[in-house]
């Protein structure tokens, strides 16, 4: 992208040196020359009279992708097991398959890890790309972006999912720049748009209080991470698949990085902004004793316990637990009220819930309002039925 | 040890307001703030200056007015700050961010580590940091909580993972994003504020042809990706009282939550699945 002047036209008038934002415009010997400060904006074009500046510049075109095929989805594992993130996305991955007409392939790295391509085609991947080398056994940003970056410009895919781990985040961007191609964070829904057979990838932002839609039309692979726990994995039982191996080569010298230790932790505390389920409890809880209830509950279907400001006050929960207007803001995907009344500064906190579940004596509390579904009674008597239930459906 | 930290000027979403009525955000009078996340990046920049010496330079894009996140680095002790600022910088996504970023940390000088925050709270793509180290060629390590050494060579640190965390050694110079676990920033001091609100304050303001680039590689014309719609996340309420004895409410109750897309999100259904 240039711009330059054709002196034989340049009448020296001086419009070109005020209109650019850069001062990357001189007069030399009575014409205008454009120095390398220059960005191209195109300033100067505008106002020149005598028509003496030109540009090579075109204006931006979508480009022909049709020689990029195929919905790709990283499987993530670590220590030999696959990540449940990427079975939720081969469910995602196959319905645009069949909107699009192309196939599925997932994306395999590791070392000793061939035994997860069945499990990948019995969620269905008509293909899995399998990279296996020594220094892919841990985790690690540049060999991992190394490989998967060499995989996509030989096979082009037309889209490509990574899950939104902690891992999926630190190596999609990596790749993505790489290839040079646009990444769209953390999505919650995908869809197809039906006229131009784009990727439509929507997201929260601004802490979830903002959806945004968005598109990707100026590059390939339509590359996204996706938000773990909201597609839904869809078994294949069936299905027969091809396995392609990729060699790869990799020093240590260009890597940079070190694993010297891999620690587990059990999680202290909660955390209500990640967490999918949360039970929430208010006065008709009763005491801390029933909170214990609720927690229960909690366990069962692996989410966390808050409270209304009432509960907070009453010492039954921490203040950190507390949702609404002066409390924490959250949005799980099941959000469980028993015994709170659903008061505005209440709702604020909760009201982009996936779900909402109330539990109340009182027919006329206004949680119902915004309830999916509601339960009319005793939450001491709903509560451990519900706990009772999930057990035994869980085996 | 220096250091370069990436600030971004963010509107507070924790003190986000909904319209009672239509459950949307209310912007105005949201205040602007240093990016959570980037004050602790700044602290953890600060705290290896105070150790081992140094420069610490903060580098943020956005409007003029993001100056005074800048203001606000200097405070806490920075050096020196840069302002990539530009019309032709607007409405970029993460891929022309980053270049432009990466091409600013270019003309800075010389520097041993870039520290950034893990994610900026209103684009809350946690992209920046990695497409970033890309673009410079050098390694990365996300998610840090605390740095353990620090030699001419290597940085070791930890890092969280979903179940724990992960002990790195990472070759320099590297880029660190940050969480907030891994330290209290400190206020800034009245007197470091005021110097830098004055008009002799270390502070350089760049704009596209200053760290040398056209603008169709920056803004909205060097994006990648497009947002073509923003909307308030709405779903609709079934609003259905299940009627019946206690049994055969929770049993309803269960079936329709298993039956919904909200069904993954509980350990309890998850036991179908082989993993
Ligand atoms: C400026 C301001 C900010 C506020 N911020 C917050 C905030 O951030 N978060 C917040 O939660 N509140 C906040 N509040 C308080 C809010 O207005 C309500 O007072 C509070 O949310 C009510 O809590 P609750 O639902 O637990 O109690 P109540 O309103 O007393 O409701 C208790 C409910 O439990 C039901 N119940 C009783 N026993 C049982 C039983 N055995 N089984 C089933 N149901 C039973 C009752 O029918 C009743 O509906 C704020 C208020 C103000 C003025
Ligand atoms: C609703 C909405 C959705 C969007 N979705 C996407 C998307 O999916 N994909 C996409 O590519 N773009 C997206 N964008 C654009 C994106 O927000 C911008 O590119 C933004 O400049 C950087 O992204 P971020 O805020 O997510 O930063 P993050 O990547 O979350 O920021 C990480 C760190 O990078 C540093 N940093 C980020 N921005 C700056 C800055 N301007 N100056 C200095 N340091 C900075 C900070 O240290 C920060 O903590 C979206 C924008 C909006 C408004």
């Amino acid at each position: 992208m240039i711009v330059w002047v054709e002196k034989d036209l340049c009448d020296g008038c001086r419009r070109c040196l005020k209109a650019c934002p850069y001062g990357a415009i001189e007069i030399k010997e009575g014409k205008a020359e454009i120095l390398d400060r220059c960005t191209a904006c195109g300033a100067c074009l505008e106002v020149c009279k005598a028509k003496a500046i030109f540009s090579d510049a075109e204006p931006k075109k979508i480009p022909d992708f049709s020689d990029h095929t195929g919905v790709w989805v990283f499987a993530e594992q670590r220590n030999g097991r696959l990540n449940r993130v990427c079975l939720e996305l081969l469910g995602k991955a196959r319905e645009l398959g069949e909107a699009l007409d192309q196939e599925v392939c997932a994306v395999l790295l590791g070392s000793r890890v061939s035994d997860l391509s069945q499990t990948l085609i019995r969620y269905g991947a008509d293909k899995v790309y399998l990279v296996q080398h020594k220094a892919l056994t841990h985790y690690r940003t540049i060999p991992y972006a190394d490989a998967v970056e060499a995989l996509v410009k030989i096979h082009k895919p037309n889209i490509f999912l990574l899950g939104a781990s902690h891992l999926g985040r630190d190596l999609a961007p990596r790749i993505s720049r790489r290839v040079g191609c646009g990444l769209t964070a953390d999505c919650t829904e995908l869809s197809i748009d039906p006229e131009e057979k784009i990727l439509l990838q929507t997201r929260p932002a601004f802490g979830g209080n903002v959806m945004a839609t968005i598109a990707n039309r100026y590059s390939r692979p339509q590359m996204a991470t996706v938000r773990p726990g909201v597609m839904v994995a869809v078994p294949t039982p069936d299905k027969k698949g091809a396995v392609v191996r990729h060699p790869f080569q990799i020093t240590e010298s260009r890597i940079g990085v070190k694993v010297l230790e891999t620690v587990r932790e059990k999680k202290t505390g909660s955390d209500l902004a990640e967490a999918k389920v949360i039970v929430a409890g208010g006065r008709g809880v009763g005491d801390a004793q029933g909170f214990q209830i609720l927690r229960e509950l909690a366990d069962v279907m692996g989410g966390e316990v808050a409270g209304t400001r009432v509960a907070v006050e009453e010492g039954w929960i921490p203040p950190e637990n507390q949702v609404g207007q002066t409390g924490k803001s959250v949005r799980p995907e099941i959000y469980i009220a028993c015994g709170v009344s659903g008061a505005i500064q209440h709702r604020a906190g909760m009201m982009h819930s996936r779900y909402i579940i109330a539990v109340n004596k009182d027919p006329r509390a206004p949680i119902f309002q915004v309830a999916d579904w509601g339960i009319v009674g005793d939450l001491h008597e709903i509560v451990p039925e519900m706990i009772r239930q999930l057990q035994a459906s869980s085996g | 040890m220096d250091s370069i930290v990436l600030i971004k000027q963010v509107p507070d979403t924790t003190e986000v307001q909904l319209d009672p009525k239509t459950g949307n955000l209310i912007r105005e009078g949201l205040k602007s703030i240093i990016n959570p996340d980037d004050a602790h990046a700044l602290e953890a920049a600060l705290t290896l200056k105070d150790r081992f010496g140094g420069k610490v330079t903060a580098l943020s894009m956005g409007p003029m007015q993001a100056i005074d996140v800048i203001t606000e680095a200097l405070g806490m002790g920075a050096d020196a700050g840069v302002l990539l600022t530009d019309r032709a910088f607007a409405g970029a996504d993460t891929w022309a961010t980053s270049f432009t970023l990466a091409r600013a940390i270019q003309q800075v000088g010389s520097w041993d580590l870039v520290f950034c925050g893990r994610q900026a709270i209103d684009g809350d793509t946690a992209q920046i940091g990695p497409q970033v180290a890309d673009w410079l060629g050098i390694p990365q390590a996300a998610y840090v909580f605390a740095i353990e050494s620090v030699n001419p060579k290597h940085i070791t640190v930890k890092r969280r993972l979903e179940d724990g965390y992960e002990r790195l050694q990472c070759r320099l110079p590297a880029l660190i994003t940050v969480i907030g676990e891994m330290n209290t920033p400190r206020f800034p001091r009245v007197d470091r504020l005021l110097a830098g609100c004055r008009e002799k304050a270390p502070i350089r303001v760049f704009n596209a042809a200053d760290i040398g680039v056209k603008t169709r590689e920056v803004g909205l014309e060097g994006s990648l990706t497009h947002v073509i719609k923003t909307f308030a996340p709405k779903f609709k309420r079934e609003g259905k009282i299940l009627e019946g004895g206690k049994e055969s409410v929770v049993r309803e109750l269960i079936q329709r939550l298993k039956a919904s897309e909200g069904a993954t999100a509980c350990r309890a259904f998850a036991s179908a699945c082989e993993l």
